[in-house]
C-alpha cells in the first residue's frame, strides 16, 4: 500500500497550482487538509508542554513564615498579609478568640481580590458577587466554582505562622 | 467509460471530505481538551495533565491517519 503520493518530476509549484481544473479540488483539499493536521500536532505539543510544566512543578515548596502576632488581630478582624511571594496577596481571618483562617485573595472566578463582609460573616468578591465560606474557603454564591486555596497556619507561642497552601477546601 | 471516471472522481471527493469533516471534529474536541487542561493546570490540578496529553496524541494520531487516508485516494486518483 502506497501511503504519500508518488514525487511528482514535475517542480512543487506546478504540481500544487495545476492547469486542470479537475486537479484544484484535490490540491486545496490535500492543502486544508495538511494545515488542520499540523494544527492537530500544536495542540498535541501545548499538551505535552503542560504535561512538562506540571512535572517540574508537582511538589511546590513553601517558606515558613511568621505573619502576625496572635492578639494584633481582632476577634471577626482581618490581616492582610502576602505569601508565599510578595506578588501574592492573603487575607488573615480572626473567626473565634483562639481560631485563625487564611485564604489567598485572588477570586477563583477572574482574580479579583475577595473581601470580608462582617455582616454576612463571609468573604465577598465585589467583582461578580462571589462569596466563599469563612470556615473553609468554598464557594457559597456566584461565578466561582472552586474554593479559595488555604493558607496553613500553625501557632508558634505567640506567633501564627504560615507553612503552605492547600488548595483543595 | 469518461462517465465511469467522471464518477469514480466524484467517489474520492466525497470520500476526502468526509475524512476532512473528521479530522476537523477531533480538531475541535482536541482544542477543547487542550484548554481544559490548561485550566486545570492553573488551577493546581496536575493530575489531569497526562490522560490529556495521552488523548491529545491518539487524537493527533487519528487526524495523521485521516491525513494518509486522504493522500492515498489523492495518489489513487493521479494514477494514469
Amino acid at each position: 500500500m502506497k501511503l504519500f503520493r508518488k514525487p511528482s518530476r514535475e517542480p512543487l509549484w506546478r504540481d500544487e497550482f495545476s492547469v486542470f481544473s479537475g486537479e484544484e479540488k484535490y490540491v486545496s483539499r490535500r492543502q486544508f487538509s495538511k494545515f488542520l493536521v499540523l494544527t492537530s500536532l500544536g495542540m498535541f505539543v501545548g499538551n505535552l508542554w503542560i504535561l512538562v510544566r506540571s512535572w517540574f512543578s508537582r511538589q511546590p515548596s513553601y517558606p515558613v513564615m511568621a505573619i502576625t502576632h496572635v492578639d494584633e488581630v481582632p476577634v471577626r478582624g482581618v490581616k492582610l498579609f502576602q505569601y508565599p511571594t510578595p506578588q501574592e496577596q492573603c487575607i488573615l481571618l480572626r473567626t473565634g478568640t483562639d481560631t485563625y483562617v487564611a485564604y489567598s485573595q485572588k477570586c477563583t472566578h477572574l482574580s479579583c481580590a475577595v473581601f470580608y463582609s462582617a455582616a454576612t460573616n463571609r468573604l465577598e468578591c465585589p467583582c461578580h458577587n462571589g462569596a466563599f465560606s469563612v470556615h473553609d474557603g468554598s464557594p457559597l454564591q456566584g461565578p466561582p466554582r472552586r474554593p479559595l486555596p488555604r493558607v496553613v497556619l500553625t501557632r508558634k507561642g505567640d506567633v501564627l505562622v504560615a507553612t503552605g497552601i492547600q488548595l483543595e477546601g | 467509460m469518461e462517465q465511469k471516471t467522471s464518477q469514480s472522481a466524484t467517489r474520492s471527493v466525497t470520500a476526502i471530505d468526509g475524512a476532512m469533516a473528521l479530522i476537523v471534529i477531533l480538531l475541535i474536541v482536541q482544542i477543547w481538551l487542550v484548554s481544559a487542561t490548561l485550566e486545570t493546570y492553573l488551577a493546581g490540578h496536575h493530575e489531569t495533565a497526562l490522560p490529556g496529553t495521552i488523548i491529545s496524541g491518539a487524537i493527533f494520531l487519528a487526524c495523521f491517519g485521516l491525513y494518509l487516508f486522504i493522500e492515498r485516494i489523492d495518489a489513487e486518483s493521479h494514477k494514469p
